[in-house]
């Protein structure tokens, strides 16, 4: 077992040819989005026009259902909505205005089209132009499409945060944008971090309310912080900023290799950075060390499921020294990517979209130690004897940045230690 | 169009996958688009289902609109059928796969697979999910069962029971067992854990044994049509409805067996004097109609709690909770809209819910103690341990199950004298419950929920019991309030309510002590 970051020699995975799958996807649609959104997101609300399905989801995809004030709902498509008996604008129109007349916090309203909304053509960009005609200067309505047909779970967000970026408004100010909803308390670690290095002008998208939407120019410089926001991504290059590109910051050589690019892109001294991170690279390095423990060695098996796959595979691999047999991604954003791939010595498939049948028979003939899917196919991948950690947790969880990096870690141990800890043989 | 935050049901496609996933070598190829596939997790992780369950979904996405969604269908079709080689295959569509009218069913049959292909049909934008489960139990039963000789001994089938259910499985063990006492064998259970080869069976028995109308009742019709089967109508919920169904059961096999009920328990600990307490107690009754009929007999007629009102979500049964409604003196609520549930809750002010997952929810923001009684289920609903709803066994954890929110019996009494009591008071609410008691806010608790509510989404709703009446037309004087607040929590609301309607109807505009406990009398029952 190495004791410091497992960094290749070699050439990374970023020119390992791709395994391209198309069958039957075992993965959540981009409305799956809206459960984080709308927390992240203290003043908007999210309208699903969709059907009982859309609804289901979201009830179901939280796990629990949150009862806590839910921002969203489900405008539910009726027979006589699609028999053009009611005309579904002015159906829509009247639940709106309902739903902001019981709701006077709420200043932005997104329309989230479905499967459904999308087959049937109702043209929500219209609704959302219109309906803001009618609630400015109260409220400002977006819309994007969190549809399984278009979306793949963490899709939904890079829609929502595309749509955003037509309405940021202009700015010539050099700036930095992290991009990528992030738990409150890591967004204010992060924003800690920069202003210790010297990186005053940030600002973060998603904002926690509307009127904190970032401005956006030609001097504007962003980095993302999670794998999936390649439209947001384009959106913003259109609109003149430049993306910084870097390791995702997972982990301690994850963070300290993001903090890094971006210092790098502000002139931070390199004996700034080192006094700024020492401490929380420390910190970090000793967090994992405990989990790392139970992971070196190990091998680690990704379903594709949050496009977070690549940079965590990055993490298991160069800082808890786990072995990848495959990395499964829904969609595989090269561009965005690639400074992990690069970072993973060559060996694991790297395969993109599914079949899952047939991935299901590569897992098991593969037998790794953990196994990251799905809550549709972890029990019965355990009960299977694979030992697996269910994906949706690491979007709902606090993972990013330094002092996540142990808990990161974590979610990926426990599995493993809560086996060896389960005993039911007869004493003797 | 209609706004919603919770759903009482899923779509009917999530109940055919119900039906499929409770049964055995059968399998359901659903074209659907990527993203329903949400819905194996609620049958691996809320059942904790060790397999997946037996569902191929086509996952068409936007570019496959434009091409072939109709190949793409045949393929998982094939594909399904030589992976699994199930004994008969239900193919369908789920509500987008609907919009773009592929006839998954016309497909599937120029297939020429060698197995019953079944295909269905479940309008997704008018059904919901207990059709979705009746539906499809009946197009199984009707392509697979086959004309056959009764059984030379007594049989019978236990028709109902799926994937998901509320204690399904436990239900099937225990009226098995009844049925055996009585000298009656199950020809075959199904939907849930029957194959296509046991379903062409069902016709050998001598009659069917329906538990729950809402996911059978259409098969068990058509197979009492056409396979001269009749069915049982009492589903055997508490004391009095399993002796109703033991006598059912005796009329329609011809039996004089009887059933051994030295393990019932239910009637000793309702008649023991711990249980004095619960007398009275006004109980709110909401989930699917079966579960609501049974907990509303129960609740009256074997705990002798209060019904203060009732109602149930599944619209195909509101004729029959209207009149159960009447039965029991309150206008029965039928709605599939939980902000109304809540609102009737808050109305009806009762000390317990017998609900569902979402009334649990409602009950633990208005502070009000709830056992769960139906469906809507969340994993706590799958215990490890036996615990039926039907049969004597059923009666028995049913005590349990609705005497566990409450307060208990001394510890009642307690509260009422020593109320005041800076550690010892009603806010600390049940001492079982764990939860550490703070101290006494002057005033106590509001005693309804937090910023949080989801209240704010319907803010023309009553926000809970305000103390001091703001619309102007009754004020509390300020030492009245003060003894209002000295009523335990449970309570508070109802005597709340009472006194303002006992004041209004005299025409008073302010309500004294003495107002206060005019009222008490007046109401005293």
């Amino acid at each position: 077992m190495k004791d410091g970051p497992n960094i290749p020699l070699s050439t990374g995975c970023r020119d390992t040819p791709v395994l391209r799958e198309r069958g039957q996807r075992e993965v959540f649609c981009g409305l799956t989005g809206i459960i984080w959104l709308h927390r992240k997101m203290q003043d908007a609300f999210f309208l699903v026009v969709g059907s009982r399905t859309c609804a289901h989801l979201l009830q179901s995809a939280a796990g629990v259902m949150i009862f806590a004030e839910p921002r969203f709902g489900t405008a539910i498509l009726e027979e006589k909505d699609l028999a053009g008996l009611a005309d579904a604008h002015e159906e829509l129109d009247r639940e709106v205005a309902r739903l902001l007349s019981r709701r006077p916090d709420i200043r932005q309203l997104f329309l989230v089209g479905s499967c459904p909304s999308e087959v049937i053509k109702l043209d929500l960009a219209r609704a959302a132009e219109r309906l803001t005609r009618v609630h400015a200067p109260q409220v400002r309505v977006v819309n994007f499409s969190g549809s399984g047909i278009e979306t793949t779970f963490t899709q939904g967000e890079d829609a929502c945060l595309a749509a955003q970026v037509p309405i940021m408004g202009d700015t010539d100010a050099r700036e930095l944008v992290v991009v990528g909803a992030l738990p409150d308390v890591v967004e204010d670690q992060a924003k800690a971090l920069l202003n210790d290095l010297g990186i005053d002008k940030v600002s973060f998208f998603p904002s926690r309310t509307a009127d904190a939407l970032p401005e956006i120019g030609p001097n504007t410089v962003f980095a993302l912080t999670q794998p999936f926001l390649g439209d947001t991504h384009a959106a913003l290059t259109r609109r003149g900023a430049r993306h910084i590109s870097a390791p995702f910051p997972f982990g301690e050589v994850g963070t300290t290799q993001w903090l890094a690019a971006v210092a790098a892109e502000f002139g931070v001294d390199q004996d700034l950075f080192d006094r700024v991170t020492a401490a929380p690279r420390a910190r970090a390095q000793k967090a994992i060390a405990a989990h790392r423990e139970t992971l070196a060695g190990k091998s680690v098996f990704f379903f594709p499921d949050s496009q977070l796959e690549v940079p965590l595979a990055r993490f298991l691999v160069n800082e808890c020294g786990m072995d990848a047999l495959e990395i499964g991604t829904p969609y595989l954003h090269k561009a965005l990517c690639g400074p992990d791939l690069d970072l993973i010595p060559q060996g694991p498939i790297i395969s993109e979209g599914q079949d899952v049948d047939k991935q299901l028979d590569r897992a098991l003939s593969a037998n790794p130690d953990l196994t990251v899917c799905g809550l549709g196919l972890a029990n019965p991948l355990e009960a299977q004897n694979l030992r697996t950690k269910w994906a949706i947790e690491l979007v709902f969880t606090p993972v990013h940045f330094y002092e996540q990096a142990g808990d990161l870690a974590g979610l990926f141990s426990r599995p493993l230690r809560r086996s060896e800890m389960l005993h039911f043989e007869a004493a003797e | 169009m209609k706004l919603t935050v919770w759903t009482y049901e899923g779509p009917p496609h999530v109940g055919a996958m119900r039906v499929a996933t409770g049964m055995k070598d059968l399998h359901y190829v659903l074209h659907a688009p990527q993203g329903d596939t949400y819905a194996d997790l609620l049958f691996t992780m809320i059942e904790r289902r060790d397999h997946r369950p037996p569902v191929t979904f086509t996952t068409f996405q936007a570019r496959d609109l434009g091409s072939d969604t109709a190949s793409l269908f045949k393929d998982a079709c094939l594909d399904a059928y030589e992976r699994f080689k199930p004994e008969a295959i239900i193919v369908g569509a789920s509500c987008t796969a609907e919009l773009i009218q592929d006839d998954p069913g016309g497909l599937a049959e120029t297939m020429g697979l060698p197995i019953p292909v079944i295909p269905l049909e479940l309008p997704s934008y008018q059904r919901k999910e207990n059709f979705g489960c009746d539906e499809t139990f009946f197009q199984i039963v009707r392509h697979l069962a086959q004309p056959q000789e009764k059984t030379p001994h007594l049989t019978a089938n236990i028709l109902g029971p799926t994937g998901l259910g509320f204690r399904h499985r436990d239900d099937v063990t225990e009226i098995t067992g009844l049925l055996e006492e009585l000298g009656v064998t199950v020809n075959v259970a199904a939907p849930m854990g029957a194959s296509p080869v046991e379903i062409a069976r069902l016709p050998a028995a001598h009659f069917n044994v329906l538990l729950y109308p809402e996911t059978a009742e259409a098969a068990a019709r058509w197979l009492e049509r056409n396979h001269d089967q009749p069915y049982t109508k009492t589903v055997p919920i508490g004391v009095g409805a399993t002796q109703d169904f033991i006598a059912e059961i005796r009329t329609l096999a011809g039996l004089e067996g009887r059933s051994d009920i030295s393990r019932l328990r239910l009637p000793w600990y309702a008649k023991s004097v711990d249980s004095t307490y619960l007398t009275g107690k006004r109980v709110f009754i909401f989930g699917d109609a079966t579960h609501v009929k049974a907990a509303a007999r129960i609740a009256r007629d074997e705990m002798g709690f209060e019904v203060c009102g009732l109602g149930c979500y599944n619209r195909e049964f509101a004729r029959d909770i209207r009149a159960l409604g009447r039965e029991f003196g309150v206008d029965a609520l039928i709605t599939d809209d939980y902000l109304e549930v809540e609102a009737a809750i808050m109305e009806a002010a009762p000390e317990m819910i017998l609900g569902t997952q979402m009334e649990r929810h409602i009950g633990k923001r208005l502070g009000i103690g709830c056992a769960v009684i139906s469906a809507p289920v969340h994993v706590q609903d799958f215990p490890a341990r036996y615990s039926p709803q039907m049969g004597w066994e059923g009666a028995n954890v049913i005590f349990d199950t609705w005497v566990h929110p409450l307060v208990m019996g001394l510890e009642e009494h307690l509260l009422h004298m020593f109320r005041e009591d800076f550690e010892f008071h009603d806010d600390a609410g049940a001492s079982h419950h764990g939860g550490h008691p703070g101290p006494r806010v002057e005033g106590g608790q509001p005693p309804v929920g937090d910023a949080d509510s989801p209240r704010d989404i319907s803010g023309s709703m009553e926000a809970g019991v305000p103390v001091v009446q703001t619309d102007g037309s009754i004020v509390w004087e300020e030492a009245a309030e003060r003894e209002l607040k000295k009523i335990p929590f449970f309570v508070r609301g109802k005597a709340k309510r009472n006194t303002e309607a006992f004041a209004v109807e005299r025409g008073m505009s302010e309500i004294s002590i003495e107002t206060l406990y005019e009222a008490k009398a007046h109401f005293a029952r």
